[in-house]
């Protein structure tokens, strides 16, 4: 007996699907008809879904789960309840657990920790270097073997240049993606703030652009030199995504993505030193907002992601610079995405590409579309229902996020992980 | 009306933890009430009754003798029961929080805290977590704000030039790592002097600070032309390791007060430094001792400012009704 999710509005951006029409789900959780239904289907279960939109679940490519090791944050348990809250059913995990990400048992024990729980589908990335030590080579054939989708070697600078050359000639080899966090680390030195306007202003030492776009730069010539796919995590500043378009009209093969809050917020709503808004990279001026909005329009930026950091509250009560960095990010990805279409900025089906296919193909998973024959990940939201983030709305165990008190349009109602419904909102039927 | 959080319901100033956002009213009023408590420190009974009964504790995580002593003594000369606690570095290590070392002294009844701290936003922090009955004076946090030695140069300049509308003023030295310039930047710019300048290197200059509404300088001999108030900040020595300045040598030379950089200035021009002051490496001891300096009526000042400070706090008669922006 299958599913039936009636009346809805169909978006489907990697098959041109725009429209009011029906999805079928077999029962092996599988798309079995789309607009009209199969020869014989039988519906056990119709989901209504008038005035809503039917889209592919959400790939976020970028999320922290806590576990192992920091599970006093968070744990992939209380996490991937938050995903399937926010329409998200695949995403993927940084090395930078720990024990590292640098050993097949590592990738294997995150996934089947996520496969227990049947929500989101976790795919480890795996580490770049040994123990993201930037000295040694991890296996990266192994881990590729275990199901990471790429390799980084996260937020810890690989200061050998060497050693970041060798490592992509290798992943190269390999056909692995590389994922990137540009950025020169005797330029960021102590920084925990743009350096701008603000941060003079408070005191607080800067991080200059120059950072990232050295680190960008230097980047770039390696992967020239190597042949490698990359992908350049968490742009923040117009002058780095512009050298990214640049790289790409060359014919390199790069992609990259920015978060939902650098698209939203700058180094303004820091105010009185705000820690909800410490994050690395820092938040920006707001010209640099505006190169990321624009590249995110012309192409050059293939996917919005999360960039889902949860912390316990003391981890945010402390002094700015001493204050943990990040923000309890995947319930808001949907919504903020959302107000860049309020905002006339992407058409809906834009938007929902860079939530689903985009990022799917950037990691090469079969995920985020919904043709006859795929996987039955599907997110349903109401786009008119209006809210307020509130604490207690939030499913994550990390409550770290500036968007609270933030008016929102478009809430999910109903998540389905192949073609189980794993999430219903309280108010939808 | 945005009063933000160095202010009460009723618009009268419960903290001071920065000089942004006070009015010119506001920080006129703060020297008036500074003028009447100097003459408490040249009375044979240096003690008034205003602050009686109440506890202020110095809560220094930051070594300082001079901020520290004259807090305690205008305290003290208002009555109030000080206690000093100089928190080392190693009580954090040994895994209290900031908030938890606030809390815990809260418990003990304290009605002010005059906080000192080497991490921009200490203040505010503490200021967003104590209960409404309780003070915050930041007595200086990281790089950001020292506001009460930023009204005690107010102060000092009022006392000697008389008002500040055509005044030229030049702040000269680290404005990068310079809590006082940041706080004398807002002073000045609220009592809206004619002319505000920075001279610096450009690796001590602050990134878009000319937002602030100063106009950088980097040659010092141009930046002091005609100025009428010269502030001097104090160089940390360890600025040669980040390779801030070559050598000390070459600072004194390009940026060191000296007699003959001097006579760009004013003929009357005043010179001040919020000490300690390195002779040699940011000022010639012949301008320091010199007629021109007022460096030492500043530290006696500063007690006067800080009796007003707390007194205004602590007595809420802050703000005349409509007295702010």
């Amino acid at each position: 007996m299958g599913i039936l999710i009636k009346g809805g509005h169909l978006i489907d951006p990697a098959n041109g699907v725009d429209g009011k029409k029906d999805l079928y789900i077999d029962n092996e959780g599988f798309v079995a008809g789309v607009g009209k239904a199969p020869a014989g289907f039988k519906a056990g279960k119709t989901i209504e879904a008038g005035g809503r939109i039917v889209c592919p679940g959400l790939v976020d490519l970028r999320a922290r789960l806590r576990e192992p090791g920091l599970e006093y944050k968070a744990t992939i348990e209380s996490e991937v309840h938050a995903a399937v809250a926010a329409g998200i059913t695949t995403l993927c995990c940084p090395p930078d657990t720990h024990p590292v990400i640098d050993t097949p048992a590592m990738a294997q024990m995150i996934q089947s920790r996520a496969w227990r729980f049947g929500l989101a589908f976790i795919h480890p990335l795996g580490a770049l270097t040994q123990n993201l030590e930037g000295k040694r080579l991890a296996d990266m054939e192994a881990l590729d073997e275990a199901g990471c989708v790429g390799v980084t070697n996260a937020l810890v600078p690989v200061t050998d240049t060497l050693v970041m050359r060798r490592a992509m000639e290798y992943a190269a080899t390999l056909d692995l993606t590389v994922f990137l966090h540009a950025e020169d680390p005797w330029l960021r030195n102590h920084g925990c703030v743009h350096e701008g306007e603000v941060g003079t202003r408070l005191g607080l030492p800067g991080i200059p652009e120059a950072a990232e776009t050295v680190g960008v730069a230097r980047d770039l010539a390696l992967i020239e030199q190597t042949g490698c796919r990359a992908h350049f995590c968490n742009l923040s500043s117009r002058r780095a995504v512009t050298m990214i378009a640049e790289a790409q009209r060359q014919g390199l093969p790069v992609s990259a993505d920015v978060t939902a809050h650098h698209l939203h917020l700058t180094e303004h709503d820091i105010g009185d030193f705000n820690t909800q808004c410490h994050v690395r990279p820092p938040l920006r001026s707001k010209q640099d907002r505006q190169g990321l909005r624009k590249a995110l329009k012309s192409g050059v930026i293939g996917a919005i992601c999360s960039d889902h950091q949860p912390h316990e509250p003391d981890a945010k009560l402390a002094p700015f610079a001493q204050s943990e960095p990040g923000i309890s990010a995947l319930e808001t990805l949907l919504p903020l995405t959302l107000k860049l279409v309020d905002e006339e900025l992407l058409a809906l089906s834009e938007a929902i590409a860079l939530l689903t296919h985009k990022p799917a193909q950037i990691i090469g998973a079969d995920a985020g579309h919904l043709g006859v024959g795929a996987t039955a990940d599907v997110c349903i939201f109401d786009p008119k229902a209006r809210w307020v983030l509130t604490p207690d709305q939030l499913v994550s165990r990390g409550h770290n996020t500036p968007f609270l008190g933030w008016e929102f349009r478009g809430r999910v109602t109903h998540t389905l992980i192949g073609g189980k419904l794993v999430y219903q909102h309280a108010t939808a039927s | 009306m945005k009063q933000g959080l160095q202010f009460d319901d009723a618009g009268r100033l419960r903290h001071l933890l920065t000089i942004e956002g006070l009015s010119r009213q506001t920080i006129l009023e703060i020297l008036d009430t500074a003028e009447s408590f100097i003459s408490v420190g040249e009375r044979e009974i240096k003690k008034i009754p205003l602050l009686r009964g109440k506890t202020v504790v110095n809560l220094f995580f930051e070594s300082s003798t001079r901020t520290r002593t004259t807090f305690e003594i205008a305290a003290k000369r208002l009555s109030a029961d000080v206690i000093n606690l100089n928190v080392s570095a190693s009580s954090t290590s040994k895994g209290e929080t900031l908030l938890d070392t606030i809390r815990n002294l809260e418990a003990m009844h304290t009605d002010l805290f005059v906080v000192r701290h080497a991490e921009s936003g200490a203040a505010h922090l503490i200021a967003r977590h104590v209960p409404a009955h309780v003070h915050i004076i930041n007595a200086g946090d990281g790089r950001h704000a020292h506001p009460t030695q930023g009204l005690l140069d107010m102060f000092t300049i009022r006392r000697h030039k008389g008002s500040f509308e055509k005044l030229k003023v030049a702040i000269v030295g680290d404005i990068l790592h310079s809590r006082v310039a940041r706080s004398q930047i807002h002073a000045l710019t609220a009592l809206g002097v004619k002319e505000l300048r920075v001279i610096a290197p450009k690796t001590l200059l602050p990134t878009a600070v000319e937002n602030l509404g100063v106009r950088p300088c980097t040659d010092m001999e141009e930046g002091l032309d005609g100025v009428d108030v010269i502030m001097m900040l104090r160089l940390q020595r360890e600025r040669m390791q980040g390779a801030l300045i070559p050598s000390e040598q070459e600072y004194f030379n390009l940026y060191g007060l000296t007699p003959v950089k001097l006579a760009r200035a004013a003929g009357d021009a005043i010179v001040m430094h919020p000490g300690p002051m390195n002779r040699g490496l940011e000022i010639d001891s012949a301008v320091a001792d010199g007629p021109q300096s007022v460096i030492l009526p500043q530290v006696t000042y500063g007690i006067g400012v800080r009796m007003a400070v707390m007194a205004l706090i602590m007595g809420g008669s802050a703000e005349p009704a409509g007295g702010r922006r």
